[in-house]
């Protein structure tokens, strides 16, 4: 199943408005975009559009959240990460709102809108903030898995959707919960952490490599803050290296995280598969990802030239 | 204070000598406080005195034993910096002893420089950065309303403070929404850090600003105690659209040689000012 998990969080919002009359969506005339257009139609007197007003919007969504309600504030991830960032600070995290920022077109493969709406930095913004929470869904099924999960989370929460459709690769019956990372195998020679997307392109990956009788491991890091130290140590001690891939800047996302973590706890040789500190720029969503190396062809090279060294 | 034995809610004073008795005890606070800081902003906190004591004890409903109970009105200090004002007003409703005055501004005190929720049961929410209070004000007026509380969200602002662009988004979202349960007060005591707001960014026609994005206005004499008292009734008349009340003050009301004196924004009094100040106030 093609799903994208904006598409999947729109879904999954009505499900929640349902069960939960204290959830209120606040939206940045990016609406249609986010997906909470589906939320707004059903329960119109919980939805408020704030306009093309990001600061406002998040200052609003710390205030409902100080009356009892459980905001979701949502536009794009280079908006809500970026030109509300001080706001985040202060009336969320500082403050400790019962905030829940759910920013959709993260990454390069927002496509032809180009560098201006691709936010390659958005993961390092949040995860620098005491008290924040940074998820990234790797499907739809996850994402519905982290929503549902962060509604019952007490404290400010960020979560990074796509814009495009993206392969299911989590299993049907997977269970979220923050912090924990899911292992699809450990390996003895390499272990993959991945996060977003790149957890598919990672499978694809070590396919290839198990074919050529490499032993590679793969964890979905879902949560990037905080990070699952204990699956992290293991799989620092299990194979002889390790490689982190996200659709983000190689400076303050998964990589950093990971570099961080293990270069005190169990140094090991690590490569950082990312956006290496570049803007993004207009193209297909695919060719982009060629562009910039995020590719199954190039995570085998990537693994293979670890190997070697 | 005065307390409702049977509810534990505050007493309201109309009368404007008590009122005006409370403005010079807690003016008294805010000078010791500082001195004994070391640091802080005299000049703001002094110019709002009369404007917030009057919404403390005149208008808004809470019980400071129990500061997040659901019916209180809420209160948001936006110009952050004037946080000893807040934390004076505090001690004079019951909040915490005065004894705590003693330790802001130091290590692990619920008195932080800048009001901080967590520190401080009682602050709505941490400001300290200019521009926010509004946007989180019209967030708890839209959350009172969908639980159809009845409750009221006041909020003051800086004169300078409103030269941020997120005060006018919030200022465009309150009225779009109707927010009739709230009222704004702009502190528009003339002055900034860098000098007089109308050179350093000016801001006039300030009334009509608001007025074109959709407020009812009310201009006042910030430090007239009756004055205060009917715009803040005004306000809770006014039906269908938010209120702003632009108070016309002196920056560091009450102590002469602060009064209407850039220097003063952020210097906290020395020794020997506070002896003068204090006589000033008829405190010795
Ligand atoms: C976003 C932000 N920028 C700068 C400051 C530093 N600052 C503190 S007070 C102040 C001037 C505020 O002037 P005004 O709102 O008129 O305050 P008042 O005169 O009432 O003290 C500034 C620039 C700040 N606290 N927040
Ligand atoms: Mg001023």
């Amino acid at each position: 199943m093609n799903k994208a998990t904006r598409q999947a969080y729109g879904e999954v919002l009505v499900e929640l408005g349902r069960e939960r009359p204290e959830i209120v969506v606040l939206d940045a005339d990016l609406s249609a975009s986010t997906k909470t257009n589906m939320f707004a139609k059903e329960f119109p007197d919980r939805f408020f559009n704030m306009g093309v007003a990001e600061q406002d919007m998040i200052g609003t969504a710390a205030g409902l959240a100080l009356t009892g309600k459980i905001p979701f504030a949502s536009t794009f991830a280079v908006f809500a990460t970026g030109r509300a960032w001080d706001q985040i600070r202060q009336t969320v995290c500082y403050s400790h709102t019962n905030v829940k920022i759910v920013a959709s077109h993260g990454g390069i493969t927002v496509g032809p809108d180009g560098a201006s709406h691709q936010a390659l930095e958005d993961i390092a913004l949040m995860r620098a903030l005491p008290n924040m929470t940074v998820i990234v869904p790797a499907d739809a099924i996850e994402t519905k898995a982290v929503i549902r999960t962060i509604v019952d989370h007490k404290g400010p929460v960020y979560v990074r959707l796509g814009r495009a459709k993206v392969p299911t690769v989590m299993p049907d019956d997977y269970k979220f919960s923050i912090g924990r990372a899911f292992v699809f195998h450990m390996g003895s020679d390499v272990n993959i952490i991945a996060t977003g997307i790149m957890v598919e392109i990672a499978k694809r990956a070590i396919e290839i490599l198990s074919a050529d009788g490499l032993d590679v491991g793969l964890i979905n890091m879902s949560t990037i803050k905080p990070l699952d130290e204990e699956v992290l140590l293991t799989a620092a001690r299990s194979a002889k290296a390790i490689v982190t891939a996200e659709e983000h800047s190689v400076i303050g996302g998964l990589g950093s995280a990971v570099c961080e973590f293990l270069s005190e706890r169990h140094p090991v040789p690590i490569r950082r598969m990312g956006i290496q500190d570049s803007f993004g720029c207009s193209g297909p969503a695919e060719e982009l990802l060629r562009f910039h190396g995020l590719t199954v062809e190039s995570m085998v090279e990537t693994v293979k030239g670890m190997i070697k060294s | 204070m005065d307390m409702d034995i049977a509810t534990g809610e505050k007493k309201k004073i109309r009368d404007v000598r008590i009122l005006e008795e409370i403005a010079r005890r807690v003016r008294v606070k805010i000078l010791k406080m500082l001195t004994k800081a070391g640091s802080g902003h005299t000049g703001g906190s002094l110019s709002a005195t009369d404007v917030a004591v009057a919404i403390y004890f005149s208008k808004m409903d809470y019980k400071p034993e129990d500061p997040s109970w659901e019916g209180r009105d809420r209160f948001i200090l936006s110009k952050g910096h004037a946080a000893p004002l807040l934390y004076a007003i505090m001690a004079e409703a019951g909040y915490f002893p005065p004894d705590v005055l003693d330790n802001l501004r130091q290590i692990e005190s619920p008195l932080q420089g800048h009001p901080c929720c967590k520190s401080l049961p009682g602050v709505e929410v941490s400001t300290g950065s200019l521009g926010q209070g509004l946007s989180v004000a019209n967030g708890m007026a839209l959350g009172l309303r969908l639980d159809k509380n009845p409750a009221r969200v006041y909020c003051i602002l800086g004169d300078g403070e409103i030269q941020e662009g997120q005060v006018w988004e919030a200022a465009m979202t309150a009225s779009h929404y109707r927010l009739d349960n709230l009222c704004a007060v702009v502190d528009n005591n003339g002055l900034q850090i860098d000098g007089r707001v109308k050179d350093v960014m000016n801001i006039e026609p300030v009334m009509d600003k608001w007025l074109s994005f959709g407020w009812h206005v009310i201009g006042i004499d910030g430090h007239n105690m009756q004055e205060i008292l009917d715009a803040l009734d005004e306000a809770e008349r006014t039906k269908g659209k938010p209120t702003v009340i632009i108070a016309r003050t002196t920056k560091g009301k009450g102590v002469s040689i602060f009064e209407d004196r850039v220097e003063y924004h952020g210097v906290s009094p020395k020794p020997e000012e506070l002896e003068r100040a204090l006589k000033e106030l008829g405190d010795e």
